[in-house]
């Protein structure tokens, strides 16, 4: 049973072998464990310990949550069951940050400034270039004049798969080949958006392991001739995480925003088994928002994340 | 060398102080550590409890002992038990009898299938004299064709590849193809999927049936969390694959996942690949891996590149140096300089027992040795070798021959007598542990960092 079904947004053939625990009920199951006491059970938290572990949001966040469960249980006392839900949701999403009027995650909405220039960062083979094709077409689809940077000049191929998408989504593409200078694209890409009129840029860059520090420090280099032609550009700066990473994604989190100051998450690849619990760490000791969900690999694929629906996700079984 | 997790370990164990054996109550908050440590290194969680009951039996009954401390006894029931699970023998990747070997490379997107597939390519041909032709059975993906083209031709391998969006086909004239040119080797390429779509795991079931392989991979990103069991499990349900490639292994992952896969599974890790130059693959080493999931460091390598710099007797020379309290400058100059031509600075802090811990908010400037050098540089070896005679007027010719100020000679004099106490202290560590640690304490003190 994929991850998608159950927040009801993707319906797509899914293989029905049980690799994953049931979850049915949980909510209800928690509900009536504490329901009219004033603690918690340890066999309740033992098996919302296990819920949040196997979805990744680690153990430092999940003991988090925890405490803060038995914090308000202790504090407001002899609570009922569908009281005590609605505190488990509203303290994990407490922990993901809101998105911000002046980078709007909305495909609709005006930027403050024109041109908004995003700048999309992370590890290899997260989904940053699929993630730019589709909000290429998404931002192109609600009206807007959108351009691409094709600053991922290291990957074999990478300004070629770049292009498709700008072709998919029907969008100019400002690019010099592999190997060129990514910097000199970046500042190519937002001058060239500038001259043109342009709405929005949408600037891929080669993906780079966060503890590479030349590549990191080439990062911070890119973001900062970008600011030479626009001023306070890259207005977004953005960290793709795979919803399969592990605790790994909290130190890329971490690296990556010495660098280069994120403002924003997407999350890939939510269309498998995975539920990519990071991110509430994640946005919770960055202070970022997560801005967009990937879910599979057509360019209508992304969507504006929910939080309520995200937290319901975690925990529901269909 | 079990730095990390005995360090945690110590302090759960203080249950333990004064029991004469180990027994269910009062291992309860060290197998909770234990527990923990796993699951922040990714470890799934059923693998992770199942494990922990394998320690505790383990443990149960064993004699508390008083010759070590505590936490390192247990830190190494652990790590034994975590080696005997990845298991000991090293299994190759099958050859055909009749050639072509045919090997098939599936996994989920971005978990570095292309990169792996050239790199498994130049590493048969370079080490096994083998003729490899790749597969592009990715026929999806943008531009997919033309990445493993472009890795290809930089290896000097060539690339079959078809119009038409037809894996199957394409994997299958592939191995046709190898056959007429008389190459030996066929590597197939497959498209990145979801183990959940089950269209594209269909097509990799085909492609198999098809092409038969002699061997086949299932390739994995080191950082993946919690799922890496579902994904496995899936892909061996349809694929059968014959081993595991572990990728992306030159971040600072700890790679859980490789013992949630293996206790899942049951399939050996047969490569390991740690960079995007295309000669970073080699094979799996167990005992490295549960170092790197226990956050010991990778100590095996660290050590293998330090016996490549270090001549034995001059270490020997420097342990006694360090021991009769006569280590000067002039060692460590020329300790500095061994420790450059190791290789990057931060990639040696890497390998170092909790050094990522120790360091992680703190940028490792890979040039900070050069003030230093500079002010040793400057000092006659009268000097060096008695550093107690730099007097003021010393000190300021040195500062003004090395171009830095008489405070920065003050302070490195200051660190370096600091760092001898240090040394002296860390006997029990390994040398370039001493000299990290020694650097560790100067970090962020000398002015010019």
């Amino acid at each position: 049973m994929g991850f998608l079904e159950k927040i009801g947004l993707k319906k797509k053939e899914k293989v029905e072998k049980g690799v994953e625990k049931s979850r049915s009920g949980i909510m209800g199951k928690i509900g009536k464990a504490i329901a009219g006491k004033d603690t918690v059970d340890a066999e309740v938290l033992d098996e919302l310990e296990e819920i949040l572990i196997t979805s990744d949001v680690g153990v430092q966040t999940t003991i988090e949550i925890i405490n803060r469960i038995e914090d308000r249980v202790a504090q407001d006392k002899y609570l009922n069951s569908s009281e005590l839900q609605r505190i488990l949701r509203e303290e994990i999403i407490a922990l993901l940050k809101e998105t911000k009027s002046d980078k709007p995650a909305d495909f609709k909405a005006q930027f403050p400034t024109k041109p908004h220039i995003v700048l999309i960062v992370g590890v290899n083979g997260v989904g940053k270039t699929t993630t730019i094709g589709k909000l290429a077409y998404l931002y192109k689809a609600a009206g807007k004049k959108v351009m691409l940077g094709a600053a991922d000049t290291f990957r074999a191929a990478a300004v070629d798969q770049l292009k498709i998408w700008s072709e998919r989504a029907d969008v100019p593409i400002i690019q010099q080949g592999q190997d060129a200078d990514p910097a000199a694209v970046a500042f190519d890409t937002v001058s060239a958006a500038k001259s043109r009129g342009a709405d929005i840029a949408l600037i891929d860059t080669a993906g780079r392991l966060h503890n590479k520090k030349s590549l990191m420090d080439e990062l911070a280099k890119i973001k900062r001739v970008m600011g030479k032609v626009v001023d306070d550009a890259p207005h977004e700066v953005i960290l793709v995480l795979d919803a399969s990473t592990g605790q790994n994604a909290m130190q890329q989190a971490k690296a990556f925003t010495s660098f280069v100051d994120i403002t924003g998450l997407v999350l890939t690849k939510l269309d498998g088994t995975a539920k990519g619990g990071i991110v509430i760490g994640v946005s919770n000791e960055l202070e970022v928002p997560v801005k967009y969900i990937g879910v599979g690999e057509e360019i209508e694929d992304l969507q504006v994340f929910d939080r309520e629906l995200y937290v319901n996700s975690l925990f529901s079984d269909d | 060398m079990f730095e990390d997790l005995s360090s945690k370990l110590n302090h759960a164990v203080q249950s333990l102080k004064g029991e004469a054996k180990i027994s269910d109550v009062n291992i309860a908050e060290t197998v909770r550590e234990i527990r923990r440590a796993l699951l922040d290194a990714d470890v799934n969680y059923e693998v992770a409890k199942t494990f922990t009951n394998h320690i505790k039996e383990r443990a149960m009954g064993e004699d508390v002992l008083t010759a070590v401390n505590p936490g390192q006894q247990f830190t190494k029931i652990v790590y034994d038990e975590m080696v005997e699970m990845f298991g000991q023998e090293r299994e190759d990747i099958a050859v055909a009898h009749t050639p072509p070997t045919v090997i098939l490379i599936a996994g989920l997107q971005g978990s570095g299938k292309t990169t792996f597939a050239a790199k498994l390519a130049k590493y048969l041909k370079e080490e096994n004299n083998r003729n490899p032709i790749l597969a592009a059975a990715d026929v999806y993906r943008p531009a997919a064709i033309n990445q493993i083209k472009t890795l290809a031709d930089s290896i000097n391998v060539p690339v079959y590849s078809i119009e038409q969006k037809d894996a199957v086909r394409a994997a299958k004239e592939a191995v046709s193809m190898a056959k007429s040119l008389a190459l030996d080797t066929v590597i197939i390429d497959t498209a990145g999927r979801m183990h959940v779509d089950e269209a594209m795991m269909n097509e990799v079931a085909e492609i198999k049936e098809a092409v038969q392989p002699n061997e086949t991979l299932f390739v994995v990103d080191s950082m993946t969390g919690q799922d890496a069991v579902n994904t496995a499990k899936e892909f061996n349900e349809r694929i059968n694959y014959d081993g595991v490639v572990l990728t992306k292994l030159d971040g600072d992952t700890r790679g859980g996942a490789a013992l949630s896969i293996k206790t899942v599974v049951e399939k050996p890790i047969k490569f390991v690949s740690t960079g995007e130059k295309l000669d970073a693959l080699s094979p799996f080493y167990p005992d490295r891996m549960a170092q790197r999931i226990l956050g010991m460091g990778d100590v095996v390598s660290l050590v293998e590149k330090a016996q490549k710099e270090f001549d034995q007797e001059e270490a020997e020379k420097l342990q006694k140096k360090i021991k009769s309290d006569s280590f000067d400058l002039e060692d460590f100059r020329q300790q500095l300089q061994q420790v450059k031509n190791m290789g990057s600075i931060s990639d040696l802090v890497g390998m170092i027992p909790g050094a990522d811990k120790a360091l992680q908010d703190q940028e490792i400037d890979e040039d900070s040795f050069k003030p230093i050098e500079a002010i040793i540089n400057s000092m006659t070896p009268e000097e060096r070798h008695n550093p107690d005679i730099l007097n003021a007027t010393r000190r300021r010719r040195i500062a003004k021959g090395s171009g830095t100020k008489v405070q920065d000679v003050n302070d490195l004099m200051k660190q370096f007598n600091q760092m001898k106490k240090m040394m002296q202290s860390f006997s029990g560590m390994g040398k370039i542990g001493q000299m990290m640690q020694g650097m560790k304490g100067m970090k962020g003190k000398l002015p010019f960092n």
